[in-house]
């Protein structure tokens, strides 16, 4: 049977977490995945990351920020009303 | 729907309920049934959506409050992430959000209308970062140094529970991780896996093509990964604390 090495499974890292293969290629890594615990500590380390960076929670807006976008648009929202 | 799914799905997307984006992650899962139910839940956003923009459109202007708002922390933080600065992000995001309100009437629906308002946001933070820098845009596309990239070898990996997003810290050295990025692996990060575009989107929003996001993305991926784990977590362990 055809195996990948590290290099490869490093390359398709990112794709198998974006689902962008073939079922034969995420066949293959998985079975690399299973029997190197480099490549998976490689990849569970880097989706944890991922989802970390998605949460919301973690972005902070100024003070007075979503007024000021309010203020702004009320201007905006006059003028189309006149227009 | 099954415990395995409500575990994949609260470790995917812990905040929300079962109404927001596809996660990243969605494929990890494979599980058919968890596919249908977020493909529904973002038709009907989607819905939603068609008919808030229709009303606005048709007059009632300030309901384009409500379509921005959920949105604002992103569209502030997208333009935070590529500009580097307080003053120009919040210029930034305050004339993506004016300019989406212009041409809300160009907006076709076929995409959800964040993703359509991020590209703007991206589009507008690059133009003035290249104004500022005076960057030509050939530059900023060069694909200098985009070979191979080897990630750091770790001996294991604890997880990191979303909670700890929690300490003010733990978010610093993410924000750090994502800054230190150069400029064209952290725009294809920021739309991809902070502002949930697809690749295609990226692609479209970036004005490269989709060879070019997937290369850069990889990189960017293993890179911010890199200097998460070598600055925060590997101090979280040299530091004695057994659980982040």
């Amino acid at each position: 049977m055809i195996t990948l090495s590290c290099e490869e499974v490093r390359r398709e890292i990112s794709n198998y977490l974006d689902d962008d293969m073939s079922p034969r290629m995420r066949r293959l890594l998985e079975v690399h995945l299973e029997q190197c615990r480099k490549c998976a500590v490689l990849l569970d380390s880097t989706h944890n990351v991922l989802v970390l960076l998605a949460d919301e929670r973690r972005f902070e807006l100024p003070a007075g920020f979503s007024l000021r976008v309010r203020q702004m648009l009320a201007k905006e929202f006059e003028k189309a009303k006149a227009d | 729907m099954s415990e395995n799914c409500e575990t994949f799905w609260r470790a995917v997307n812990p905040t929300s309920e079962l109404d927001s984006d596809m996660p990243t992650a969605v494929g990890l899962h494979g599980c058919a049934q968890m596919q249908n139910t977020l493909v529904r839940e973002s038709d009907r956003v989607l819905e939603g959506e068609r008919e808030l923009i229709a009303e606005i459109l048709a007059g009632n202007h300030e309901l384009y409050y409500e379509l921005i708002a959920p949105l604002e922390r992103r569209v502030y933080y997208t333009a935070y992430a590529i500009l580097r600065t307080e003053a120009d992000a919040e210029e930034v995001s305050q004339e993506a959000i004016l300019k989406a309100f212009r041409g809300l009437r160009t907006f076709r629906g076929e995409a959800k209308f964040s993703t359509w308002l991020l590209s703007i946001v991206a589009n507008e933070g690059r133009m003035r970062l290249r104004k500022r820098r005076e960057v030509s845009l050939e530059l900023l596309k060069s694909p200098d140094n985009e070979g191979e990239y080897t990630p750091i070898e770790l001996a294991e990996w604890r997880e990191i529970a979303v909670e700890a997003l929690a300490q003010k810290e733990l978010a610093a050295r993410l924000e750090e991780a994502v800054a230190a990025l150069p400029e064209i692996y952290r725009e294809v990060l920021i739309l991809r896996d902070i502002d949930e575009l697809n690749i295609a989107e990226t692609s479209a929003a970036l004005e490269i093509s989709v060879p070019a996001v997937k290369t850069r993305l990889l990189r960017a991926r293993l890179m911010v990964r890199d200097y998460f784990v070598s600055r925060s977590w590997a101090r979280h362990l040299a530091s004695g604390k057994a659980q982040l």
